[in-house]
C-alpha cells in the first residue's frame, strides 16, 4: 500500500516536470517565432514611442518663432510639485496700451513627475507633451530648461 | 533588545537574523527580522518606514486635482485604482458623478491593472520559489497591457488618468482592439500558467500546507484582499460597496477554503479569468458622452468628512478626506491593504521553517511603498 501511493507520487511529480518542460521546450525550440524582447539601445533608429506617452513639457512654436502662451500661470498653480515658474513682463502694444506677456516660462525637469495637469490646465494650448524619454544628464543645471525660444513673441489672436 | 520587540525575548539556543536588503538603491524592499530556532520561526518583525514619503501629509497642502498623482507611488501596481479612489472620494464630496462613459473606461482600466498586478505577483512568485522561466511568461502579457495604458494613459505605471469628475482624456482609437486582441493573448495562456507552475510538483509542496490563516483571524487583522478570500472570507469591495458601476457586471468572488499558500494562490489565479470575464463584458458596450463632468476651476469640498472604498489589486484601498471648506483638505488618511496584510505575517509564520517564509511573503504579495506611504 505504502509502495503503491509512493510510485504513484513519484508518477505524478515526473508527470507535472514533464507538462512544465514541454511549455518551455516549446519556446525554446520556436524562440525565433516567440521572441517579444526588443533590444532597446540598438533599435533607436525605428523605435517610436506612443502619442500619448508623457515624456516631458514643451511649448510649441511656430515658424515666425511665436508661441500660444499668455502667461496666465493656470499651468504653475496646477502643478503639484512647483516644476513650472512662469515670469512675466509687462509688454509695450503697437496700440501704446501695456500688455501682460512671459519673459521665462522656466521648467524643472527634475522635479516633474509627468502627472499631465499642467497640460489640462493650460487654456490656450500653449504647453504640451513630448515623446523625448533619455533624459540623463551629467549635471543637474542641464534639467532646468527655459521653453520660450529666445526673441519669441506670442501668437496673433490668442487671448 | 530592538524597538518593537519587547514581548519576546530571545532564549538559550536562539538566534537572530535579518531576511531581506535595505538600502537606498534598492527601494520596496522589505527587511524581516526573524528569530529562529533552528530552521524555525519563532517571531518575525518587520522593519518599515524606509521609503516612507510622507503622502498623507503632503496632500494636506495640495488642492483636490493634485494631490491623486501622489498615490500613483504608493501602491505603484494599481496605480490607476488608486487615482480612482481618490477621484472617488472628491466626487463623492462634491455630489457629483462621473459620465457613465468615464465610469466603464475608469473600470476597463482597473481590471487590466489588476490583470497586470496580478501577472507580475505570478511571475515573482514562481521566482522567489526558485522557477524562472515563470517571470518571463508573466512579463510578456504583462508588457501587453502595459502597451494599451501606454497608449490611452501615456505612462506605464503612474497613469494618473482619474481626475475628479471622470478621466482626464477619451480613449485612444486604438483601445478596444487592442484590448481585445490582449484579452485573446492572455486567455490562451492561463493554461500555459497552469502547466509551468500550478500543477508543478515542487511549486505545490512548497504552498500546500503552509502559511495558514483562519478567517476569524484575516478578519482580526484586517486583511483583506485575495489574502482574506483565500481564507473564505467574503470581502470584496466590488461586490459589497458597488462603485463606478460594478453592480452591473456579473462576475462571482473566487474564495478560498483551506487559507494555506496554495490558496491565495488560486484566488488570485482565478481572479485573473474573472477580470477577463469583467472587461469582456464592457469593452464593446462603453457608453457615447462625455468622458468628464463639469466642475468648477477650483475644487472645494463642503466641511465633513468623506470615505471611499475600493478594491485594488492587493485588497481595500480607503481614502478619508476631512474637510474644513477649503481648497485643500485638512486631513487625508489612506487605509493602504498592504500595511494591514503585512501585520498578519507575523501569526502565520510562526512555525514553519526559514524556507516556508519566502512561500508566505510571495503569496501574501506585499508592494512595501504602500506599507510606508
Amino acid at each position: 500500500m505504502f509502495l503503491t501511493d509512493y510510485i504513484r507520487t513519484v508518477y505524478k511529480g515526473v508527470r507535472s516536470l514533464l507538462t512544465g518542460m514541454k511549455t518551455t521546450g516549446y519556446y525554446f525550440t520556436h524562440a525565433r517565432k516567440e521572441i517579444k524582447t526588443e533590444e532597446y539601445p540598438d533599435n533607436r533608429a525605428t523605435l517610436t514611442m506612443f502619442d500619448r506617452f508623457k515624456g516631458e513639457v514643451v511649448m510649441p512654436h511656430d515658424e515666425n518663432n511665436e508661441h500660444r502662451c499668455t502667461g496666465c500661470q493656470a499651468c504653475e498653480i496646477a502643478c503639484p510639485n512647483g516644476t513650472i515658474k512662469i515670469i512675466t513682463k509687462q509688454e509695450l502694444q503697437p496700440d501704446g496700451k501695456k500688455k501682460k506677456a512671459i519673459d521665462t516660462f522656466v521648467y524643472h525637469l527634475e522635479l516633474c513627475t509627468m502627472c499631465n495637469l499642467c497640460v489640462v490646465a493650460c487654456p490656450s494650448d500653449a504647453i504640451k507633451m513630448a515623446q523625448t524619454f533619455e533624459h540623463s544628464v551629467y549635471d543637474k543645471k542641464q534639467l532646468k530648461k527655459v521653453l520660450n525660444n529666445p526673441g519669441s513673441k506670442i501668437m496673433e489672436g490668442v487671448e | 533588545m530592538s524597538l518593537l520587540g519587547e514581548d519576546y525575548t530571545t532564549e538559550e539556543g536562539e538566534f537572530v537574523i535579518n531576511i531581506g536588503p535595505q538600502h537606498p538603491s534598492t527601494h520596496g524592499v522589505l527587511h524581516l527580522k526573524v528569530w529562529l530556532d533552528g530552521e524555525t520561526i519563532k517571531k518575525v518583525q518587520p522593519h518599515l518606514g524606509y521609503i516612507h514619503r510622507s503622502i498623507e501629509k503632503m496632500s494636506e497642502s495640495l488642492s483636490y486635482r493634485n494631490f491623486i498623482y501622489a498615490t500613483s507611488r504608493m501602491d505603484y501596481l494599481s496605480a490607476h485604482i488608486n487615482n480612482q479612489a481618490c477621484a472617488l472620494c472628491v466626487e463623492k464630496g462634491l455630489q457629483i458623478e462621473a459620465p457613465p462613459r468615464a465610469q466603464m473606461i475608469r473600470i476597463i482600466l482597473a481590471e487590466l491593472t489588476r490583470l497586470a498586478s496580478h501577472q507580475l505577483w505570478w511571475g515573482c512568485t514562481g521566482l522567489d520559489l526558485g522557477a524562472v522561466s515563470p517571470f518571463f511568461y508573466a512579463f510578456r502579457e504583462r508588457e501587453a497591457i502595459l502597451e494599451i495604458m501606454e497608449e490611452t494613459c501615456g505612462a506605464r505605471l503612474t497613469q494618473n488618468f482619474c481626475v475628479p469628475g471622470g478621466i482626464m482624456a477619451d480613449i485612444h482609437p486604438n483601445f478596444q482592439k487592442r484590448t481585445k486582441d490582449v484579452l485573446k493573448q492572455i486567455k490562451s495562456k492561463f493554461q500555459e500558467y497552469d502547466d509551468v507552475l500550478t500543477g508543478n510538483v515542487i511549486f505545490e509542496n512548497r504552498n500546500k500546507n503552509v502559511g495558514f490563516l483562519t478567517a476569524e483571524d484575516a478578519i482580526s487583522f484586517g486583511c483583506t484582499g485575495p489574502m482574506a478570500r483565500g481564507s473564505g472570507v467574503s470581502c470584496d469591495v466590488r461586490k459589497w460597496f458597488p462603485y463606478d458601476g460594478y453592480d452591473k457586471v456579473q462576475f462571482d468572488e473566487v474564495l478560498g477554503k483551506e487559507g494555506d499558500c496554495f490558496s491565495r494562490y488560486m484566488v488570485r489565479m482565478n481572479e485573473m479569468k474573472q477580470s477577463v470575464s469583467i472587461i469582456e463584458q464592457l469593452i464593446d458596450n462603453i457608453p457615447e458622452g462625455d468622458f468628464q463632468a463639469k466642475t468648477k476651476m477650483v475644487l472645494k469640498l463642503p466641511k465633513g468628512e468623506f470615505y471611499q472604498r475600493v478594491e485594488t489589486a492587493r485588497g481595500e484601498l480607503g481614502v478619508f478626506i476631512v474637510s474644513d471648506g477649503a481648497a485643500s483638505p485638512y486631513r487625508i488618511k489612506y487605509r493602504s491593504p498592504n500595511f494591514s496584510n503585512l501585520s498578519a505575517l507575523d501569526h502565520v509564520a510562526r512555525g514553519y521553517k526559514i524556507g516556508d517564509l519566502v512561500a508566505i511573503m510571495s503569496t501574501i504579495d506585499l508592494i512595501i511603498p504602500d506599507v510606508d506611504r
